[in-house]
């Protein structure tokens, strides 16, 4: 089998399970109690009205086909109207996904390089005093819900020490650059408007480290316990035996198979990010998909729940089949496999 | 018991194999306390009608002093009652959700499993697929913002996604023993599935099971007050640790102590189920593999 193959066949099986997602989601929606008009316009609206909106969502016709015309509508671009925003739903989520994307990849790019410089140092002296300082620090860092720590940084770096900002994405004076790809750190760096750049990277820190700690917690110790593993490997003692430079042995002969685990559970991660940032975006007032979807769920705005659900599956069936082609590259035995066959 | 393989010999055994991490220990210790608080919390809070809806403006926002040792919220109630109470409510989302889900996962992923390569198979496997198709959170955070947000709804959403984790689990066990020889021979001999379902294949399931349910408390608890502290789950005046959290951030440099205990409160818990699940792990793991 090659590689297309594989990924081609992956993507087959993930639209087969987002069908199944869409339809268990929307069956959900339909099913639970409660009327999704009379929610939308409120205790005080006219019936007439309700019924009239009732009408143009579709919601007196049978469930299966309410699916099959959402389905259709989904599948050309229409995820239906913001009850809230009274947008299309697809048009908000483009307008708020690149500033969640922007804080994700800033907390997956912090969390993989502290955890595996962290990682490595402590697996290289096991047992030393560092490495049990680490093994309580992450435990710690598992047990600590996102939002526990964006309130206790909060508290520490915005409020006491005052050297962070806490809420929203740029200071007040900050001229936002044009809108590129909606990514103020890329936009800013493509006008060369620096001032801006570094604002927003302030910004980020404390969400993307509140967003990344359970992670830099996890990866640690995955990190740690792969390096210990590899070390004691026949290959390692060979090297090392022939005299090669330490250095070279780390990064050449160690490095590599000791990443294959962090990655392989990084689209896992990637995608607990993305959960992540429903509460810390709602936390930090962070312009982004997450508030707008954690709004959308306290609103009740049903279209706007669908659709940024589904974005997530897709999001999440991406970024899994992503990882598998990382890997693939990582370990020769999964690409030589690939080509045997 | 004897069937099962507990007697005193096996339960020193294990003890002493449990005992040997101090970690393990510290878990053990959390925990009992905690279960301790939440069954006793109407007699060792220092003001237990302060639980649900009381109002003290007089005595609101104090901050921690030897009256009110977390200090006081600001409409007046000790902080630390409430988080006394707040360690019942989120203990109760975890059993209840547990209680339901282990029994219905393990089920599926024991015919699942047993029923290898059948429609069945598929059928319940394609259907946990969706489920972890996307983060538990979000999914329990849509299930319970569709449902009228509550502790009760919150339970309910985390119970209708949590199963799939338990099939999976059990599948994975019992497709591979379904070919060993012991079950093979069970049949031969003219066992009802049932017999092998829950006398052959079910006993070799329980070790993974019961450590995959005591870290999985952490997980629920976890998720449950991520829940509430976004107002998808308990609503106030539950003392419910995530709503307290919620509840004080606001007010966050001036009076820290209101979402500040309650925020180590659920660290204490997590941490206490991870260091208990890890050390369960530890004492079964060399009995099973």
């Amino acid at each position: 089998m090659k590689m297309s193959h594989f990924i081609a066949k992956r993507l087959f099986y993930s639209v087969f399970v987002l069908l199944g997602l869409s339809i268990v989601i929307f069956t959900m929606s339909r099913i639970f109690p409660g009327d999704p008009a009379r929610m939308a316009l409120g205790t005080l609206a006219p019936q007439w009205a309700v019924d009239k909106l009732r009408e143009q969502l579709h919601l007196n016709d049978p469930i299966h086909i309410q699916y099959f015309i959402w389905l259709t509508n989904a599948l050309r671009g229409d995820l239906g109207m913001s009850l809230v925003t009274k947008r299309p739903v697809l048009t908000d989520i483009k307008t708020f996904f690149p500033a969640t994307f922007e804080l994700v990849i800033f907390s997956i790019i912090l969390s993989i390089s502290i955890s595996i410089v962290i990682g490595v140092t402590a697996g290289r002296h096991a047992n030393s005093l560092f490495d049990n300082f680490v093994r309580i620090a992450s435990y710690l860092g598992v047990a600590m819900p996102t939002f526990v720590w964006a309130i206790i940084a909060m508290f520490i770096f915005a409020y006491s020490w005052n050297i962070l900002p806490a809420l929203g994405r740029l200071n007040m004076g900050t001229i936002p650059p044009p809108r590129i790809t909606g990514m103020i750190t890329i936009d800013s760096l493509l006008t060369g408007n620096f001032r801006a750049f570094f604002d927003v990277l302030k910004h980020m820190i404390i969400p993307g480290s509140a967003l990344a700690i359970g992670r830099i917690a996890q990866d640690t110790r995955i990190m740690r316990a792969s390096i210990v593993e590899n070390l004691r490997k026949d290959y390692i003692a060979a090297a090392t035996s022939y005299g090669i430079p330490e250095r070279l042995v780390m990064f050449k002969y160690l490095m590599k198979p000791s990443l294959i685990p962090v990655v392989s559970i990084m689209g896992l991660e990637i995608s607990s990010s993305m959960a992540g940032s429903f509460i810390i975006e709602f936390i930090f007032n962070w312009p982004g998909f997450g508030r707008y979807g954690a709004n959308a769920m306290l609103n009740k705005d049903l279209n706007a729940i669908i659709g940024s659900v589904m974005i997530v599956g897709v999001f999440f069936a991406l970024i899994n089949i992503l990882v598998d082609v990382i890997i693939a590259y990582l370990d020769p035995r999964i690409r030589m496999a690939f080509r045997s066959e | 018991m004897e069937k099962l393989g507990i007697n005193k010999k096996s339960i020193q055994k294990n003890w002493y194999k449990f005992s040997r991490n101090p970690l393990s220990i510290i878990g053990l210790t959390v925990v009992v306390a905690i279960i301790f608080i939440t069954l006793f919390a109407d007699f060792i809070a220092p003001y237990p009608e302060h639980a649900g809806w009381y109002t003290d403006f007089k005595n609101a926002k104090l901050p921690p002093s030897f009256n009110h040792p977390f200090g006081t919220d600001t409409m007046g109630r000790d902080v630390l009652s409430r988080v006394m109470f707040g360690f019942r409510y989120s203990l109760m989302m975890a059993f209840v959700v547990l209680i339901i889900v282990v029994p219905i996962g393990t089920f599926l992923g024991l015919i699942a499993g047993y029923y290898n390569n059948t429609w069945l198979d598929t059928m319940i496997m394609r259907l946990t697929d969706i489920f972890v198709a996307i983060p538990s959170l979000v999914l329990a955070m849509m299930i319970s913002a569709l449902l009228k947000p509550s502790l009760f709804n919150a339970m309910i959403a985390v119970t209708l996604l949590w199963w799939p984790w338990y099939s999976r689990l059990v599948y994975g066990i019992s497709s591979s023993l379904r070919n060993e020889y012991f079950i093979q021979s069970a049949e031969m001999i003219g066992a009802s599935p049932l017999h092998i379902l829950f006398r052959e294949i079910l006993p070799n399931t329980l070790a993974p099971i019961f450590t995959k349910m005591t870290l999985d408390v952490a997980w629920v608890i976890l998720i449950g007050s991520s829940l509430s502290f976004i107002g998808l789950g308990a609503q106030p005046p539950t003392p419910d640790l995530g709503t307290m959290v919620s509840d004080g951030y606001k007010y966050m440099p001036e009076i820290w102590w209101v979402s500040m205990f309650p925020s180590l409160a659920i660290v204490l818990t997590i941490l206490g189920f991870n260091l208990l699940g890890d050390g369960i792990r530890d004492m079964l793991a060399a009995e099973v593999y």
